[in-house]
């Protein structure tokens, strides 16, 4: 018998590429059903319209997901309420890629796309990080001369380093601290200079992150108070 | 025009439609999806007792217009940013034709931008040509991830677009507003992307390009442009109703336009009837940043600067006649308006 709780936390490896939360946080799993060795997974999104792309990488990402969970011999993924529904399912279904499902509307796959959004996130993840220390008595030059390895345990410094490992880029204990989304040390006179774009990027993601959340509620009448408003 | 605390405001609506999404109207599930997806944003972000039932959102009258931009709303004058949107309904969604029943009723209080096609090619240019000069367009609302035909959207530099812009610079329509996304040609690429405005406003420093919902949800590759590009300006749209909603976003989101951007470019908007402009004009000049540490390094947000958002950056666009006692206080004591311009350059 497969669990439910496996499913979902399977599922909670899934990540909106644009918004860098788990779709399980988000409330886009609108349900699971098992039934013998076969999964079903419902998603929906916050609006109408939502980018496809990142509609179909969500939904390829949740079969994948699924199917990774021991037991598992088939899972099928269902999108619901989207302009491109139809064509997501039934490419996800055949396990057709980007351009084949959207036959005539694309010109690659969406690898270019998912790492740009890596990056973004990246950065954003290390402005929250930097700023933690810098509330904890930090200076800017301090942050410039820091290593990896100098980092105290918390979970945001965890997210930091996971993502910048997800990028391929180096996380040795004596690698430096903060680097630019390539992976190169930011010279201390640049320090502040990058903190400051990294800030307006964080700021844009963690807001589309907010208001993707009050349109699903508004689309879909869930209950609960919307968490902290941002 | 606002007053509070002894400080008057003139109000421009940069952004306003008389939409009609009414079930007659409606061409298909898309248009049904568009208006539903609209009236979310209504919802989720206004005060309660400014949500209307959907059946009204879906069209409303031209009195229930009027009564609130003017009677209650504080707007002084409203810019019409026409929203053809053929594909979904059809006699369009908020066209200039249907726009300009209101600007022929009341002159003064409205100003309606025209639009173009670029994928309608040389017929669409000269049928445009002969539109703007018909209706002394001052500027046009361009919205790029219009669908036409089997096309799901276009770059603001593709050929046709930029005879257009060429047109525009020559009739003098010097205001380009730029709604993005969300385009879904080629779908594999980011469909907010912001790219093409920076290329564009590069080549017509005459022009200036106003886009629409400061680039959301690309705030800070909107930022980035507007830092190299002296005449990309923000229209805020869509970021004024955070105030009420998500107050700290809100303030964190304006606190980045104004050190990126800088406070002669960013231009207050409704977007109604997505927002009623009342509450936002009022909770904008209430406005200040939360106490925390987190907004140390955002500057004051002053009555002149408010002033100018609310309405005399978009005035000075427009060619709007403000009353004397509307103007900057402190503009005579070098605290006014400081836009660079930028020299023209080859093409």
């Amino acid at each position: 018998m497969i669990e439910r709780e496996k499913v979902l936390d399977a599922l909670s490896g899934v990540r909106d590429p644009e918004l860098d939360e788990p779709i399980t946080d988000l409330r886009f799993v609108a349900g699971v059903e098992i039934s013998g060795d076969e999964v079903e997974v419902r998603l929906r999104l916050p609006t109408y319209f939502c980018a496809p792309n990142f509609a179909y990488l969500m939904a390829a990402d949740a079969k994948a997901a699924a199917l990774s969970v021991p037991g598992v011999r088939e899972a099928r993924v269902r999108l619901e309420d989207h302009f491109t529904s139809e064509e997501i399912n039934a490419g996800i279904a055949r396990n057709s890629d980007f351009e084949e499902t959207f036959t005539g509307l694309a010109d690659g796959e969406l690898d270019e796309l998912r790492e740009l959004f890596r990056r973004k996130a990246f950065v954003a993840r290390g402005e929250r990080l930097f700023r933690e220390l810098m509330r904890e008595g930090h200076s800017p030059e301090d942050l410039a001369a820091l290593r990896v390895g100098d980092l105290p345990e918390s979970e945001t410094a965890q997210k930091y380093l996971e993502r910048r490992a997800e990028l391929g880029l180096d996380v040795s204990p004596e690698s430096p601290l903060v680097v630019d989304p390539e992976g190169n040390r930011v010279p201390e006179e640049a320090v502040v200079a990058h903190l400051r774009f990294a800030r307006m990027t964080r700021v844009s993601i963690e807001g589309n992150a907010s208001l993707c959340r009050g349109l699903l509620r508004t689309r879909y009448g869930l209950a609960g108070k919307e968490e902290a408003l941002l | 025009m606002y007053e509070k605390d002894g400080e008057k405001y003139f109000v421009v609506d940069g952004h306003v439609h008389y939409w009609d999404a009414s079930p007659e109207n409606t061409a298909n599930k898309y248009g049904e999806g568009f208006i539903k997806c609209f009236y979310d944003y209504h919802k989720n972000l206004s005060p309660e007792e400014y949500i209307w039932p959907f059946e009204k959102y879906r069209k409303y009258s031209a009195e229930e217009m009027m009564h609130d931009l003017f009677e209650v709303g504080y707007v002084d004058v409203a810019i019409f940013q026409s929203t053809y949107l053929s594909d979904f309904y059809h006699n369009g969604f908020n066209t200039a034709e249907r726009n300009s029943i209101l600007k022929e009723r009341h002159p003064d209080k409205f100003i309606v931008n025209g639009s173009f096609e670029p994928r309608l090619g040389e017929a669409g240019l000269e049928n445009f040509e002969r539109q703007a000069r018909e209706q002394g367009w001052q500027g046009v609302k361009l919205y790029t991830a219009e669908w036409h035909e089997d096309s799901k959207g276009w770059k603001l530099d593709d050929y046709w677009s930029l005879k257009h812009l060429e047109k525009c610079a020559e009739l003098g329509i010097k205001n380009i507003h730029v709604h993005k996304g969300p385009t879904i040609w080629p779908l594999n690429r980011d469909s907010f992307d912001v790219a093409d405005v920076d290329r564009v406003a590069s080549m017509y420093p005459e022009l200036n390009f106003i886009v629409e919902h400061v680039g959301l949800p690309r705030l800070e590759d909107f930022c980035w442009i507007g830092t190299q590009e002296p005449n990309v300006y923000g229209g805020l749209a869509v970021a004024m109703p955070f105030i009420y909603a998500k107050p700290r976003y809100f303030a964190q989101v304006l606190g980045e336009l104004l050190y990126w951007l800088g406070e002669d470019r960013l231009l207050f908007a409704s977007d109604y009837a997505l927002w009623h402009p009342k509450w936002i004009v009022e909770m904008f000049v209430d406005f200040e940043y939360p106490g925390d540490a987190e907004f140390d390094d955002y500057a004051e947000v002053t009555p002149d600067i408010k002033r100018k958002i609310l309405g005399l950056n978009a005035a000075r666009l427009y060619d709007i006649e403000v009353p004397e006692e509307l103007q900057l206080i402190t503009a005579d004591q070098g605290t006014g308006f400081d836009v660079e311009e930028k020299p023209a350059t080859e093409r």
